[in-house]
């Protein structure tokens, strides 16, 4: 039996998805073939709301006042910062959590920023990993620096987005912290840190080929035989959607 | 049979026998080869300690570069123990989801299970909606949990700097806890107990009188702890003045969590942004002033006693109560039960969508099969992990799956520190600085 791979599914593809709905693949990775494990093919959707276009949701910024202290704290860096204008794209505010988006190259500038000066004081870069929006973002690599202020028991984000192969700067003199965690990120998503000290792979094998936490990078898994049945790799197997 | 001797007296002899050829190993060139190394020139020595060692708390791999005893440098190698859990996630639903962190940090399955769920439910917009006795039971487990990794710990510590016995005696009262976790979850490890929304399945009785008689047995025991470690000489040779780490070396390479405490900042994420209700509990942080291996092991001991009163007032606190949130749309459609073979759907469940409603199965298979959606968007939820931080970045795009689940996992940022507290010491401190951060490869590696 042989089923034509649906072109609306199957790996997402730096496109829009078109005649996607709500839970289109585009956002579920599926296997190459998007057969399944009983020769599903498509969403396997069974709802009928299958051709409904799904819009994805624009990143929109928030109007000022943004509430609590992100008010402070955008305007004690407006403040410290001449190129506040320039450097910020957007201030998101969602779920109660500030997200800076902040233009690649000023990263670690801004990073300092955060560290020193007396009204923000952002001591801890308590995360930084990324997130790969591909399809819906034409700089699909996101990369996400959680600080934490202990003075002012404060935490924001900063976001920045490059495409794949670009590079942003390290922020590993302003934080120390960050260089396993910026290796990581070039591990799984291969994003380049300029002026990293060391930028090799961390968790994956140095010879590794491919960067894991892509989208496009399928679920790893080789079919496991046991007792005569086969067990296909994970994102083979039946997925409900 | 004949006999045979190579011109060469550098190699072993050998001779044909009728069972093959036997060498004859003397052994006598050993002066030639040594003689030939220049002493001053040679003095390095690059030592590979680990993955397999027993002093590297699982699969560690530390680089030692030695003049004699001294360490010059040291850098740790990790990924040896890389599941790709955090790649697993995007493909299973949100609830499955839980199953994959618990096996993160194998040492505290239940602060994994906790930080992703309260990522979800920030996620969903229901923190608020938790009931009171799930509230009470998590940071009850996670007390408990706290305690028994702590114990884990101490032993190994304790083993590594040459207390055996503590060994013995921290997991045998880590099996107190563990049994209480069977008891509930049907799960001695990785329970998979926390789930969105509440807990999977309510607290037994059986349970209960198993954390009350704990905490009658717990106290006794530490006393002997420090009995047996806090005025020993050999203990305090290992750890006084080892592996020294000040606070801003710590916030610097962001060491969190009982390291940072014991060089002198009170930093606890249960007082200074607490979550799960911790405000409303009554306890210390606390710290120590010495930033050395001996200072972990103060704070270490004196936080299991404040876990064991948290763990006292959320039993005196608990009411009879859902341990699930109301929202029949994202609360798992049964009561689970701990059966013979595990956990699963309670009898009188199965019988109700099978005989008598539709709808109810109709529900039970969507929920459980597809799973619930989360809106769009991206939280972080920092949690006071036995280790420092554990930080849980969740993004949704609207669907059934987690998008992106990244764990800022505290051994992981953890063991950066280890070449700032190794380099210029002794070999032996290494072990003693390495186990004070109390790194678990599970979660470092993930």
């Amino acid at each position: 039996m042989s089923v034509e791979p649906n072109p609306n599914g199957g790996v997402p593809v730096e496109a829009d998805p078109v005649g996607a709905d709500f839970d289109a693949p585009a956002q579920t990775p599926a296997s190459p073939q998007q057969k399944g494990m009983f020769g599903i093919s498509g969403t396997g959707d069974v709802s009928g709301f299958g051709g409904l276009v799904r819009r994805r949701p624009e990143l929109v910024g928030s109007p000022k006042p943004y509430g609590g202290y992100f008010d402070e704290v955008t305007d004690a860096l407006e403040e410290a910062y001449p190129g506040f204008a320039d450097a910020i794209e957007k201030v998101v505010v969602d779920r109660g959590e500030l997200t800076l988006h902040i233009v690649p190259e000023k990263i670690a500038e801004v990073a300092q920023i955060m560290r020193d000066d007396e009204a923000l004081r952002f001591e801890l870069l308590s995360s930084l990993s990324g997130v790969d929006y591909l399809g819906s973002d034409p700089r699909r690599l996101h990369i996400c620096y959680e600080l934490v202020s202990m003075t002012y028991r404060r935490r924001i984000r900063l976001e920045a987005a490059i495409p794949a192969g670009a590079s942003l700067p390290s922020v590993t003199t302003v934080y120390p912290t960050a260089d396993w965690q910026e290796r990581e990120t070039y591990d799984m998503f291969g994003v380049i840190f300029t002026g990293h000290p060391n930028l090799t792979r961390v968790l994956m094998p140095d010879d590794w080929e491919g960067f894991p936490q892509r989208k496009d990078y399928p679920l790893g898994g080789v079919p496991v035989e046991y007792k005569g049945a086969e067990i296909p790799p994970p994102d083979q197997r039946r997925v409900y959607q | 049979m004949t006999s045979s001797t190579t011109d060469d007296s550098v190699y072993a002899t050998e001779r044909e026998t009728t069972e093959g050829r036997v060498f004859n190993v003397t052994g006598g060139d050993w002066d030639t080869v040594t003689g030939s190394i220049d002493p001053l020139s040679n003095e390095k020595i690059v030592v590979n300690m680990g993955p397999q060692h027993p002093s590297t708390h699982g699969v560690l791999r530390l680089v030692l570069e030695l003049e004699g005893e001294t360490v010059t440098e040291a850098r740790p190698v990790v990924g040896y123990l890389h599941t790709g859990i955090e790649k697993s996630l995007e493909y299973r639903n949100w609830v499955q989801g839980v199953t994959f962190v618990t096996r993160a940090d194998y040492l505290a399955p239940m602060f994994n299970e906790a930080g992703y769920c309260l990522a979800v439910e920030k996620l969903l917009g229901i923190t608020d909606e938790i009931t009171e006795r799930a509230n009470t039971i998590r940071v009850l487990f996670m007390e408990l949990n706290r305690i028994s990794s702590h114990l884990v710990w101490l032993g190994t510590t304790g083993l590594e700097l040459g207390a055996i016995s503590m060994m013995l005696y921290g997991f045998r009262e880590r099996e107190h806890i563990l049994q209480i976790f069977e008891e509930t979850s049907g799960l001695r490890m990785n329970a998979a107990y926390i789930r969105p929304g509440g807990v999977a399945q309510d607290l037994p009785p059986s349970a209960e009188k198993k954390i009350r008689d704990f905490l009658v047995y717990m106290p006794k025991k530490l006393k002997e702890y420090e009995a047996m470690l806090s005025g020993q000489a050999i203990w305090h040779e290992r750890t006084k003045g080892v592996a020294v780490l000040d606070v801003t070396g710590c916030l610097a390479l962001g060491v969190t969590g009982p390291v940072l405490r014991s060089a002198g900042l009170a930093w606890d994420l249960r007082k200074t942004m607490p979550y799960c209700g911790y405000e409303t509990y009554e306890f210390d942080v606390p710290t120590a002033t010495t930033a050395d291996v001996w200072g972990r092991y103060l704070v270490r001991i004196a936080e299991i006693k404040e876990s064991l009163k948290i763990v006292e007032q959320a039993m005196d606190r608990l009411k009879p109560g859902p341990v699930m949130i109301a929202d029949k749309k994202i609360a798992w459609p049964a009561q689970l039960a701990v059966g013979l073979d595990g956990m699963g759907n309670s009898l009188e469940h199965v019988a109700k969508i099978m005989g008598q409603s539709m709808e109810s199965l109709i529900h039970h298979f969507k929920l459980v099969t597809e799973g619930f959606r989360v809106p769009p968007g991206q939280v972080y939820v920092g949690i006071e992990h036995p280790r420092g931080e554990l930080g849980v970045h969740a993004v949704s795009d609207g669907g059934t799956h987690p998008y992106r689940v990244h764990m800022r996992d505290p051994s992981f940022v953890n063991l950066q520190a280890i070449p700032a507290m190794a380099e210029g010491a002794l070999l032996a401190d290494v072990i003693a600085g390495g186990a004070s951060l109390d790194p678990v490869m599970g979660g470092c590696d993930r």
